[in-house]
């Protein structure tokens, strides 16, 4: 266990965290501020992942593929609070759960009928496909540290418009009084529903940088909306600031518990307990550290309302 | 009058006909929805070919598939034999692609005296002390495999070797098959979480342990992800990468290149030398565009093995139709097919490597034979 492998392992760590962030972000708006249980945000992942590989594949280019489906998966955003998801703000969370798990099986399904059930082929553009040397003889795949500065980039964004911007005074607004903002003159459902296509268009990134990396098929981005349920309630839900540190905090516990639990394990007890026990506990620890912020925090480390 | 006449003894013919020929139903269960739909979507396609190819009669009775959705779901399984057996009356009950899957079904399926015959899973139990003379597999039992894997790589003199597998079943069966055949140094044996997508933590941690090869078991998604960010890591460099059951013609559409030269063990190979396998590739390819993998193959003998039974004993009774499988003999796409005592295959064990075709399409090509009439582990277990 070298120095530089845990500076590597603490990149790998960074990398799925600010993943993470990017899909928290928006559901954590749409939970805290809109007051809606969306459980198909995973969906948003697809579809980003789905029109990048696409665009990509027919142009040949990997940038005009991401740039393109950037405004796709905004507008899908738009479109589906437009169709579905206003019809639903008024329904107790126990419909809207139901509701949006049903869009999850539909867009999986309309997923699967248009591009069939085989995961799509997507690999990195030929100038990420190198390495940078974080420290010297330590190389670190340069796209994985793209989309570091990406995720980064965009919380520095995401933060400059929430609390720096007219819009963003609003959404604060929105999330500490709703009813106080509307009698004010904003217009809330406006207000709605950009605030559903950014967090559609965020989670569309996150699935668009995915591409490259895993596997694009049906279904990919619902692993990755678990993940983020957790790291909203961690963070306090509504809270931008509180997603991106409890993202980064999920990341670098999921990704450094994997790799070394399994052998800080085995100074305790023998090779095959520590083999069998390791990976089970360590796909447990993001869970064991919500209970525990629970515990102590229950509305999270940085709760939105006050 | 004399036409009228006619079309009388014609159609009184065809009922004739209909009353006295028997007909046989299949039950073929496998995985269509999810994220493993592409593999029972390609099962499907191989058992509909199958059927083409045999004119939509098996052993010379009039035959019919009904497919059913196991949904990769235990429990849906089970309700589904059983829906197969007691509503559509079926005499064979076919496919599964999952171990657990298969274990579910296997006993209300065998005790019911209705023929059960894997297109894919072979747990361990089902192989030896848990076996019943009513099941047959088209396919392999789970440590064959690997232990071709492991046998090569012995023989290949590497010395020290990484091993990474789903935390499952599934995972330390593949793993164990593996060691029981490879006797070098194992410097790392890594469970992943079942359905990760992202391994760059573990192949950071690979690197840092310096194996000279990494041998995985990482099935459908799981392996798409893992040798993309094999590639993308530059991790040819540090180890050599060897794989069972993770580089096929599920995943290999999504890796193209970046899969060539790797290795891997399999009983069956779009190349095989053998006029059923050809037709039965050519015929995929054309009908369905892209290279069949190893579930369409075995798919395929299932159905081939069935009209095998029916043909040679003119009957569908369970009994005598296994009997006939249990002499083995079975004309498959992997050759004609030897079976144990437990009838589970004795078969030869490749080692296929991912290439380029002449039509630049990858897929893999037999580079070697690793095993021949190898027999699993666990038929000495197993006492009808």
């Amino acid at each position: 266990m070298t120095f530089t492998l845990i500076l590597e392992q603490t990149f790998n760590g960074l990398q799925a965290g600010v993943t993470l962030f990017l899909v928290a972000a928006g559901l954590t708006l749409i939970l805290g501020i809109m007051d809606f249980v969306f459980l198909a945000h995973g969906s948003q992942v697809m579809i980003g992942a789905y029109a990048a590989a696409a665009i990509t594949q027919a142009s040949g280019n990997f940038y005009l593929g991401v740039l393109l489906a950037i405004p796709v998966t905004f507008a899908s955003g738009y479109l589906l609070e437009f169709l579905i998801i206003r019809h639903l703000y008024r329904r107790d969370h126990m419909e809207q759960v139901l509701a949006t798990f049903g869009l999850i099986l539909f867009f999986n399904e309309a997923i699967r009928v248009s591009f069939g059930p085989a995961a799509l082929f997507s690999d990195l553009p030929h100038s990420l496909s190198g390495f940078v040397e974080i420290l010297p003889a330590t190389p670190y795949p340069a796209y994985r540290l793209g989309v570091i500065i990406v995720g980064l980039l965009c919380a520095v964004g995401i933060h400059l418009l929430v609390s720096r911007t007219r819009i963003g005074a609003m959404v604060r607004a929105g999330a500490n009084n709703p009813e106080m903002t509307a009698a004010l003159g904003i217009n809330i459902k406006t207000l709605f529903r950009l605030i559903f296509a950014t967090g559609a268009c965020l989670a569309g990134v996150a699935g668009m940088m995915l591409g490259p990396l895993t596997a694009v098929q049906s279904g990919m981005g619902e692993p990755l909306l678990i993940l983020s349920l957790v790291v909203i309630i961690i963070g306090g839900i509504g809270s931008v600031r509180g997603a991106f540190v409890a993202a980064i905090i999920v990341g670098l516990v999921d990704t450094l518990g994997r790799v070394f639990l399994p052998s800080i394990l085995r100074l305790f007890v023998e090779q095959a307990t520590a083999d069998g026990a390791g990976p089970a506990l360590a796909s447990m620890l993001v869970y064991i550290l919500m209970a525990v912020v629970l515990i102590f925090r229950p509305t999270g480390l940085f709760p939105a309302k006050g | 009058m004399k036409k009228f006449m006619t079309i009388c003894a014609i159609s009184a013919a065809m009922s004739a006909g209909t009353a006295f020929a028997e007909s046989v139903k299949i039950g073929y269960m496998t995985t269509l929805s999810g994220g493993a739909g592409i593999i029972g979507k390609q099962m499907q396609n191989a058992v509909n070919l199958a059927m083409e190819h045999k004119g939509g009669k098996l052993g010379g009775m009039d035959a019919e598939v009904i497919f059913a959705d196991d949904q990769r779901k235990p429990d849906v399984a089970k309700q589904l034999a059983n829906r197969l057996m007691k509503s559509d009356r079926v005499d064979v009950v076919a496919g599964v692609i999952w171990s657990n899957l298969l274990m579910a079904i296997h006993k209300p399926v065998t005790r019911n005296g209705t023929l059960l015959i894997s297109s894919n899973a072979g747990p361990s139990p089902i192989a030896g002390s848990q076996c019943n003379k009513n099941f047959v597999s088209m396919s392999w039992q789970n440590d064959q495999t690997p232990e071709g894997m492991g046998k090569h790589m012995q023989d290949a003199g590497i010395k020290s070797v990484y091993l990474m597998a789903p935390n499952y079943q599934a995972g330390k069966d593949m793993l164990a098959g593996f060691k029981r055949y490879y006797k070098g140094t194992i410097k790392g044996e890594v469970y992943t979480k079942l359905g990760q997508s992202d391994f760059q933590a573990e192949l950071s941690a690979l690197r840092a342990a310096g194996a000279d090869a990494t041998m995985i078991f990482q099935p459908g998604g799981m392996g798409i992800n893992f040798v993309k960010q094999w590639k993308q890591a530059g991790m040819d460099s540090v180890s050599k990468l060897y794989t069972v059951f993770s580089v096929d013609g599920v995943s290999l559409p999504a890796l193209k290149d970046a899969a060539i030269g790797i290795l891997g063990t399999q009983t069956w190979s779009p190349d095989l030398d053998n006029a059923i396998n050809k037709k039965f590739v050519a015929d995929y390819k054309a009908k369905f565009g892209g290279y069949p993998s190893f579930y369409a193959a075995q798919a395929y003998d299932t159905i081939l093995a069935i009209d095998h039974a029916i043909a040679k004993s003119g009957s569908k009774d369970t009994g005598k139709m296994r009997a006939v499988l249990a002499a083995g003999n079975i004309p498959t796409t992997r050759g004609n097919l030897k079976m144990n005592t437990n009838q589970f295959p004795i078969q030869n064990i490749y080692l296929r490597e991912a290439v380029k075709d002449a039509d630049g399409v990858v897929t893999t090509k037999v580079t070697g034979t690793v095993f021949t009439d190898h027999a699993d582990s666990y038929a000495k277990q197993c006492k009808f």
